[in-house]
């Protein structure tokens, strides 16, 4: 448990609870929603922290990848964010401030420092899961037991996608004009639906 | 690290739970489900430090979980906004008594 461990947890833990708060007062959807994919990360991070590398990876994948981009397509699609307020900077500072951070991280990325020996910061504690990780991988400890112990689930999963995929395709495509919405699936569930908002309205 | 681990998911749940009830956008409510699955998540992370791989595996479920969930809701999000034109949850109270 080196200090340096115990710093970047507690580093990424108070971005993402700070990460949070912004994003749950944020007015503008997109706003959140980036904030949202900030917590997401440093989340990551924590787990990579505690030993679950595979999950990290598959946290920025999945989430941040994917789930927040649908988010984020939704949106948009929907027009619910303000593009003037996104594209909203106040001033030549924030541009200076991050032109800097960028110019440091190529530095980063550039520069070929000397080697240094293994840093005593990122040797790994022995009690940890990684020490085993070494020897097997990230992947396989989390992969066997997914495949043995827990494959009814796994398979179930498996259902449960293929209905979430037909369900919301189901409920996201628009009904042609003139289709019958008696033989349509979708128009099946959705016109009772249409009738009562139009009796509602009436009333 | 587990104290931690578990005061920092604690937390981003409770602040989650927060963004839920506080907040009328329907997408920003389904954002915080999703921050809220996410703070489960670092618990499930955390004991499986401890206690074995299974948390981890468990980890693996919720996010598929939390995919299908996040198309299908979008999905109904969308279809009703076709309907509304609203997404903000105080319009839609089509059952409401």
């Amino acid at each position: 448990m080196t200090l340096f461990y115990q710093f970047c947890f507690y580093l990424f833990g108070l971005v993402a609870v700070a990460s949070a708060c912004i994003f749950v007062t944020r007015k503008n959807p997109v706003a959140a929603a980036l904030w949202l994919v900030n917590v997401l990360f440093c989340l990551a991070a924590l787990f990579v922290l505690l030993d679950a590398q595979f999950i990290g990876a598959i946290q920025v994948l999945v989430y941040a990848g994917a789930i927040m981009v649908v988010f984020l397509f939704v949106i948009m699609l929907l027009n619910l964010g303000q593009a003037t307020q996104i594209a909203d900077t106040r001033g030549t500072l924030p541009y200076l401030g991050a032109g800097a951070l960028a110019i440091v991280v190529l530095a980063a990325m550039l520069v070929r420092l000397p080697h240094p020996a293994p840093m005593e910061v990122f040797r790994i504690p022995a009690d940890s899961l990684a020490v085993e990780a070494r020897a097997t991988g990230a992947v396989e400890p989390v992969a066997v037991p997914l495949f043995t112990e827990y494959l009814l689930a796994f398979e179930v999963t498996s259902v449960l996608l293929l209905a979430a995929v037909v369900g919301a395709v189901v409920l996201g495509r628009r009904r042609q004009e003139g289709e019958d919405p008696a033989t349509d699936a979708g128009g099946a569930v959705r016109a009772p639906l249409g009738d009562i908002a139009e009796a509602a309205r009436a009333r | 690290m587990l104290a931690e681990s578990l005061f920092f998911s604690a937390v981003l749940f409770a602040i989650g739970v927060v963004g839920v009830l506080t907040r009328r956008n329907a997408i920003i409510i389904f954002m915080c489900v999703e921050l809220m699955l996410n703070a489960v998540n670092l618990t499930f992370v955390a004991f499986a430090r401890d206690y074995g791989y299974g948390g981890q595996v468990f980890v693996v479920f919720v996010m598929t979980v939390a995919a299908a969930e996040a198309a299908v809701g979008l999905a109904i999000i969308i279809s009703i906004f076709r309907h509304r034109q609203t997404v903000n949850l105080s319009d839609i109270n089509l059952l409401k008594g």
